[in-house]
């Protein structure tokens, strides 16, 4: 469009003012050109590697895909009610003694006759490994995250080393943390929450020195004339600044960690991953649905209430960014 | 510090000035002790719930030693069998060594036995029939081999220990042994990772790296019909021990996932997150339905939809792609319609006003103030995804997190697992560097 009024303009133009309008129709032209060439590359990028997937996927998507279709259609629980009998462990009308309809064998008793559901149990589980691989990796974020900002510890060694170690503990692959510890202590929660601890302590303590870094330093300068020592600079300048935002922070991780945490579960650390994996593996439609809808709830739940806690703790100071550095 | 003295007037008129220093809230004065100390009781009782002291006293600590170690050195681990009076060494199936290779830490005696060489000529056994001499330090421990047992002998240091009909000798790092009745179990022990260029069918094997450059650049040809170069490449992907061609293409497929899902869902997520933003599209029930879509696709765990499509699919990368595509179709159209909504209205008014259709007001008008923050969001779901994508390939989606799960389930690969997590950690480290100078040219601002 502005390429047309343009080129209808340039004829009433004087000489320079021509000149202009054909420079810069000569650069719009390049940019496009430009433009073109990086969505071709892009394109190109896209097909070589949706074509790799389908070569290196052991079932063709097309050839697959009905399939699928099938699959959906064929994995339904025999009545709705199925769903909450599996999600409550009650005994099934169908039971015919084999694992698909055992619902009731796993119940996990509290007191004589009171017990939790096996389904929610195993959450349980998931959600306080997520809770305590967060506060542990706020911790220790906390702590570290002073001696990776530039403002406070300036551009010495241990800015640097400390910041190449969180970057590693945020890329070092989640699964042979568990794996490693799973092969030493045996199956259990334990791998899964020092897995994920370590991942929280990498990515929160980036986000938190960043925070730190972008702190005013005007109530540090105060401190430090009269006399203040690194710790108290730290303690009462910096600290009730960042607070909050650490807050936010470790609120969101939270809810990102409930997620890890159900897929470390799936590969070995234990909780409702590894039942969902199990229900979906068998066949055994009832139990899967049952877990899906436990988990949507979870995950829905969590989510508006690290949003109300987050909004009670820190009005409308939290910011956006942070959201997707997960 | 000098004395301060205050009339009561003066704390009268502070007091009244500043109440809010002096007179705080009993939640201000003492929530963040009440909230540290209940954190702490959580934290103790789930160290109590999860049996967490029980599992680490329990822990096979000794076998830790052993896994970590295996991440930057390996074993050499034949067996020296006593057949006919006469040793033979037996390796296993993950030998290191080509039939009849010159190995410096195992000679042959003289007299038919062979000599284990482990830290110089001063600890070494030579390993006879119906006799093990150890040297421990440069002194000689005979163990004597009976029929039913191996027999430490007087006044052994604490390296050698009698365990059963058989001995242990520990030399540390360097390796131990087990003498027993028919065999002697060696283990040697080295820095660094075996063969990890070229496994031993390879002529290339146990070559120094300066023959390798003289056969790469002018030496004869060791397979007439490929050069040298092409023959090592080949080699080296084909290499059995390390499998480089499957691990890189493994790490290909996790890569793909990552890319490719991403790329799928913020297409798709960037016209839906139009519909879905109040001010661009007027209709409450069209933003009130795709909303909710959105939070329905975010809100199902990323491993539902991978299992769910590994069904479907067969384990490979498609499960994989379509999990990230489901998750980051709905993640990334809520923060696209909240960064819609929080678009300058001016510019839409101006190209309204010349009486633009709705498309390019969309395209001239909102567009150019939201595709920074837009492109920004999708590389850092990108990045993340790397990650997820290696997750999610354990559950069954395949890539490298699969790959590492069956290297880890061996429990002798780990020199393996380490070298597939160095490959992830390069990866992710040149991916960051990328997708943060994109990012700094996009919205001029450098994060690191």
């Amino acid at each position: 469009m502005a390429n047309a009024t343009a080129g209808n303009a340039i004829g009433g133009l004087g000489p320079s003012a021509a000149s202009v309008m054909h420079h810069y129709q000569q650069q719009l032209r390049t940019r496009r050109i430009y433009t073109l060439i990086a969505i071709a590359i892009f394109l190109v990028a896209l097909w070589a590697s949706l074509d790799f997937a389908n070569a290196a996927n052991s079932g063709k998507f097309f050839e697959r895909l009905p399939y699928m279709f099938d699959f959906i259609r064929n994995f339904v629980p025999d009545s709705p009610m199925e769903i909450v009998r599996a999600m409550f462990d009650l005994p099934s009308p169908y039971d015919d003694g084999s694992l698909k309809y055992d619902y009731t064998s796993e119940r996990v008793y509290v007191t004589e006759n009171f017990y939790i559901p096996h389904f929610i149990y195993q959450l349980i589980i998931t959600v306080n490994i997520a809770l305590i691989a967060t506060i542990l990796g706020s911790a220790i974020a906390f702590v570290l995250c002073f001696f990776a900002s530039t403002n406070l510890v300036g551009a010495g060694a241990t800015r640097w080393v400390v910041r190449r170690i969180m970057e590693v503990m945020r890329a070092f692959p989640e699964i042979v943390i568990a794996g490693l510890l799973t092969a030493i202590l045996s199956i259990g929660p334990i791998a899964a929450i020092i897995a994920i601890t370590v991942h929280t302590i990498g990515a929160l303590g980036k986000l938190f020195f960043e925070v730190v870094e972008n702190a005013d330093m005007r109530p540090d300068e105060g401190l430090r004339a009269a006399g203040a020592s690194w710790v108290e600079r730290v303690r009462f300048a910096i600290v009730p600044q960042v607070l909050p935002n650490f807050v936010s922070y470790a609120l969101l991780r939270a809810e990102i960690n409930i997620r890890a945490s159900t897929i470390i579960g799936a590969v070995g650390g234990g909780g409702i991953g590894e039942v969902f994996r199990l229900a979906i593996g068998r066949d055994h439609a009832a139990k899967t649905y049952a877990i899906v809808i436990l988990l949507f709830v979870t995950v829905i739940a969590v989510d508006q209430f690290s949003a109300w806690l987050r909004r009670r703790l820190i009005g409308n100071q939290s910011f956006e960014f942070g959201r997707g550095a997960a | 510090m000098s004395p301060t003295t205050l009339n009561t007037a003066e704390r009268e008129r502070l007091l009244s000035a500043y109440p809010e220093v002096f007179r705080r809230s009993f939640w201000q004065r003492w929530g963040l002790a009440i909230g540290v100390g209940v954190t702490l009781v959580y934290l103790a009782v789930c160290f109590v719930a999860f049996n967490v002291g029980p599992a680490f006293v329990n822990g096979r600590w000794d076998r830790a030693t052993v896994y970590v170690q295996d991440w930057y050195s390996w074993r050499a681990q034949p067996r020296l069998r006593f057949v006919d009076g006469a040793v033979q060494p037996q390796w296993s199936s993950r030998r290191q060594y080509p039939e009849g290779a010159d190995i410096a830490w195992l000679r042959p005696l003289a007299d038919g036995g062979y000599s284990v060489i482990y830290d110089g000529a001063e600890n070494r056994l030579d390993v006879r029939p119906a006799r093990v001499d150890v040297y421990v330090d440069g002194v000689a421990y005979p163990v004597e081999i009976s029929s039913d047992a191996a027999i430490l002998p007087e006044g052994a240091p604490g390296a050698l220990v009698q365990d059963g009909s058989k001995v242990n000798v520990d030399f540390g790092f360097e390796g131990s042994a087990e003498i027993r009745t028919s065999q002697v179990f060696v283990q040697r022990r080295f820095l660094g990772w075996a063969n990890f260029f070229f496994d031993i069918n390879s002529p290339f094997w146990g070559k120094s790296f300066s023959e390798l450059a003289w056969l790469a650049v002018s030496g004869e040809r060791v397979d007439p019909a490929r050069s040298n170069i092409a023959a090592m490449v080949d080699d080296f992907l084909a290499n059995g021990t390390w499998q480089h061609a499957d691990i890189l293409s493994k790490l290909m497929q996790t890569l793909v996932m990552a890319f490719v899902g991403t790329l799928l869902g913020t297409l798709v997520a960037l016209p839906l997150a139009f519909v879905a933003a109040r001010n661009i599209t007027q209709s409450r029930i069209a933003n009130w339905g795709m909303k909710r879509l959105f939070d329905f696709l975010r809100s199902i765990d990323m491993l539902i939809w991978a299992l769910f499509f590994t069904r479907g699919f067969g384990p490979g990368p498609i499960p994989g792609i379509a999990a990230i595509f489901f998750t980051d179709t709905g993640a990334l159209g809520k923060v696209y319609a909240e960064a819609l909504e929080n678009v300058d209205d001016k510019q839409r008014e101006g190209v309204k006003s010349v009486g633009a259709s709705p498309v390019i007001v969309n395209r001239f008008g909102v567009l150019p103030q939201v595709l920074p923050v837009f492109v920004s969001q999708s590389l850092y779901f990108w990045e993340s995804n790397m990650r997820s994508a290696t997750i999610i390939g354990a559950v069954g989606a395949g890539g490298i997190g699969l790959k590492l799960l069956e290297a880890m389930g061996t429990n002798a690969d780990w020199d393996k697992v380490a070298y597939m997590v160095l490959l992830i950690l390069l990866v992710v480290f040149v991916f960051d560097g990328i997708s943060n100078a994109l990012r700094s040219r996009l919205i001029g601002r450098t994060h690191h």
